[in-house]
C-alpha cells in the first residue's frame, strides 16, 4: 500500500468566512443583487449635478478663502450659544446620569430599579438628538434652551449606559473586601465602587463634552440655537465663505476639545 | 549611625482617624469643584440672558397638548412610508460602503506602521480622519444638498463622507495594534511590502474591520432617518413634510417606524457581528 496521494503543489489561502463553496456563490449574489437594485433606487440626475458641480467649486473656493469678519458677530453669537449650551448640557448630564448609571448595574441594585434605569437608557439612546431638539424647540421656543434640554438628555443615554457596564465589571474583591468591614450600601459605593470608576467617568464625560458640542452644531438647523443656526443661515444665503469660516472654526474647536481631553485624561490617571 | 528609613519630612505624629484623601487633595478637589460650579453658573447666565421663560413655563402644556395631538398615530399612512423607508436602507447601506471604500486607503495611510511617510503623508491622513469626523452628516447634507440638489445621492454622500472619519480612525487603531512579529515572519519568507500589508496585516485586522463596518452600518441607519429633513431623501423627508403641515399622527406613526427601523438594524448587527466574531 503506497501512503502517496496526490497534493497540490501551491499552497492556495483558505477562505476566510462561508467555508462552503455554494454558500459562498448564494451570498455574493444576494449582495450583487442587492447591489444593482439599491443602484437602480437611487436616481440620479447627472444635469443637475454638472449644474452643482460649479456651486461645490465656489463652497470650495469659499473653504480656502474663509470670511471670518463679515459675519463675524453671527459667528461669535452662535460660538458663544454652542460652548454655553454644550458645558451646561454635559454637567446636568453626567448629574442625572450617575444615578441612572448606578441603578443600572445589575451588581448594585434590585431587578425593579434595574429595568426602570436600563428603560430610561435604551429610550433615551435610541431617539435622535435632532428629533428630540424638533420636539423641545416646539415646547420651549427658539434658543438655546432647548438644545440644552436636548443635549441633557441625549447625554445620559450616553453617560449612564458606560457607566453601568462599567460599574458591572468592577473587581468584586474590593466591594467585598469593604462589605467585609461592615460597611453599608452608600459605603461600598463610596469606597469600593467610586475609586474603580472615578477615571472612567471623567473620561467619559469629556468625551461627551466633545460630542455634545459637535452636536450643538447641528440641531440649530431646527431652531434650537448655537452655531448650527448661523451655519444653516449662512448655506441659506449662499454664503459659502461663511459657511467656510464656521466649519473651520468647528474642526479647530473639535481637535483642541480632543487633544485636550486627551491630555487631561493622561494628567488624572 | 544607622541608616533610617524614616524619610526626613515625615511627620512626627499622624492622625487618630484614617481618612480618604490628604487635607491638600480635598483642597485641591474641592476647589476643583467650586470652579466647575462657577463656571456652570456663568454659562447658564450667559445662555438664557435671551430665553422667554414664559414660553418654559408653558412646555408642559405645550407636551400634553402635543401629546394629544399625535396620538393615536395614523395607521393609514403607514404604506406611504414602505418606500422612503427602502430608500433610508438604501442611503445607510451604500454610503456606509462608499465610506468603507475611501476609509480603508487612509486607515494604511494614517497607521504608524503602514503609513509610506510619517512624515508628510501621516498627519495628512490624520487631518482628513479628523474633518470628517468633525461635521456631522447632517451638515454634510446640508452642504451636499446645495452642490448636488435634493435626492438619495446627496445622502449617500454625506453618510459616505461622515463614515470615512469614524471607520478610518477606528480601523487605524487596530492596524497599529497588529502583532509585529506575523509581519516579520512573512517579510523573513522575502515577502514584497505589498505581500506583507496582503499576508500579515490584513489578515490580522479583518476581524475588526468587519465588526467596525457594521457598526458603522447601524449608526448610519439612524443617521440617515432624519437626513430627509434637509432634503437628502429617505424618511426624513416623510418627516419633514408631515411637520411642516402639522400633521401630528403622521409624525407619530414616523417616528415608530424610525424607532422600529433603529431597533431591528441594532438586532441584525448584534447577531451578525456574533456570527463572525
Amino acid at each position: 500500500m503506497s501512503l502517496e496521494t496526490t497534493y497540490p503543489t501551491r499552497w492556495r489561502r483558505p477562505p476566510r468566512m462561508l467555508r462552503d463553496r455554494r454558500w459562498r456563490f448564494v451570498v455574493q449574489g444576494a449582495v450583487l443583487a442587492y447591489l444593482v437594485l439599491a443602484m437602480g433606487s437611487l436616481d440620479i440626475e447627472w444635469s443637475r449635478v454638472v449644474e452643482g458641480l460649479a456651486r461645490g467649486q465656489r463652497f470650495v473656493e469659499g473653504f480656502l478663502q474663509p470670511d471670518f469678519t463679515s459675519r463675524w458677530s453671527d459667528i461669535r453669537q452662535g460660538l458663544i450659544e454652542s460652548l454655553t449650551m454644550t458645558l451646561t448640557a454635559t454637567v446636568v448630564g453626567v448629574l442625572i446620569s450617575v444615578p441612572i448609571g448606578i441603578g443600572g448595574a445589575r451588581n448594585l441594585v434590585p431587578a425593579p430599579v434595574y429595568g426602570i434605569c436600563r428603560t430610561i437608557i435604551a429610550v433615551s439612546r435610541s431617539l435622535q438628538e435632532i428629533i428630540i431638539a424638533i420636539f423641545l424647540v416646539a415646547m420651549f421656543g427658539f434658543g438655546p434652551l432647548a438644545g440644552f434640554v436636548t443635549l441633557s438628555f441625549a447625554s445620559i443615554g450616553f453617560i449612564a449606559k458606560l457607566l453601568a457596564d462599567d460599574i458591572e465589571e468592577i473587581d468584586p474583591r474590593q466591594v467585598e473586601a469593604i462589605r467585609a468591614t461592615g460597611a453599608g450600601w452608600w459605603q461600598v459605593l463610596h469606597y469600593a465602587i467610586q475609586p474603580q470608576v472615578m477615571p472612567r467617568l471623567i473620561g467619559l464625560s469629556l468625551y461627551r463634552l466633545d460630542i455634545n458640542f459637535r452636536e450643538s452644531a447641528v440641531i440649530g438647523i431646527v431652531g434650537a440655537g448655537g452655531i448650527g443656526a448661523t451655519l444653516n443661515t449662512a448655506i441659506d444665503r449662499y454664503e459659502y465663505d461663511s459657511a467656510g469660516a464656521i466649519l473651520l472654526i468647528v474642526i479647530v474647536i473639535v481637535m483642541l476639545a480632543e487633544y485636550g481631553s486627551s491630555y487631561l485624561r493622561r494628567f488624572l490617571q | 549611625m544607622k541608616p533610617t528609613l524614616v524619610p526626613p519630612d515625615a511627620p512626627t505624629t499622624y492622625a487618630d482617624v484614617w481618612t480618604f484623601r490628604t487635607p491638600r487633595a480635598r483642597l485641591a478637589l474641592w476647589f476643583g469643584w467650586l470652579a466647575l460650579v462657577a463656571l456652570f453658573v456663568y454659562c447658564w447666565q450667559v445662555m438664557n440672558a435671551d430665553t422667554m421663560w414664559v414660553f418654559v413655563a408653558d412646555a408642559p402644556g405645550q407636551a400634553a397638548d402635543l401629546g394629544s395631538r399625535m396620538w393615536p398615530p395614523s395607521m393609514a399612512y403607514l404604506p406611504e412610508l414602505m418606500a422612503p423607508l427602502w430608500d433610508t436602507l438604501n442611503i445607510a447601506t451604500l454610503g456606509t460602503l462608499g465610506g468603507v471604500i475611501m476609509a480603508v486607503p487612509v486607515a494604511f495611510l494614517a497607521a504608524r506602521n503602514t503609513t509610506p511617510s510619517r512624515v508628510w503623508i501621516r498627519p495628512v491622513a490624520l487631518l482628513v480622519i479628523v474633518t470628517s469626523r468633525s461635521i456631522n452628516s447632517l451638515i454634510w447634507a446640508l452642504l451636499l444638498v446645495a452642490i448636488l440638489g435634493p435626492g438619495l445621492l446627496a445622502g449617500v454622500v454625506a453618510i459616505a463622507l461622515r463614515s470615512i472619519g469614524f471607520v478610518g480612525k477606528l480601523l487605524y487603531e487596530a492596524i497599529e495594534e497588529t502583532d509585529a512579529r506575523q509581519v516579520e515572519a512573512i517579510s523573513a519568507t522575502g515577502a514584497s511590502a505589498a505581500q506583507r500589508l496582503d499576508y500579515a496585516i490584513v489578515p490580522q485586522v479583518m476581524p475588526a474591520f468587519w465588526a467596525i463596518a457594521l457598526f458603522r452600518w447601524d449608526i448610519n441607519i439612524r443617521e440617515s432617518t432624519i437626513l430627509g429633513l434637509v432634503g437628502a431623501g429617505g424618511i426624513g423627508l416623510k418627516l419633514q413634510a408631515s411637520i411642516n403641515v402639522l400633521a401630528w399622527p403622521q409624525v407619530a406613526t414616523i417616528l415608530l417606524v424610525i424607532l422600529a427601523t433603529v431597533l431591528v438594524s441594532e438586532w441584525v448587527s448584534a447577531r451578525v457581528r456574533q456570527a463572525i466574531m
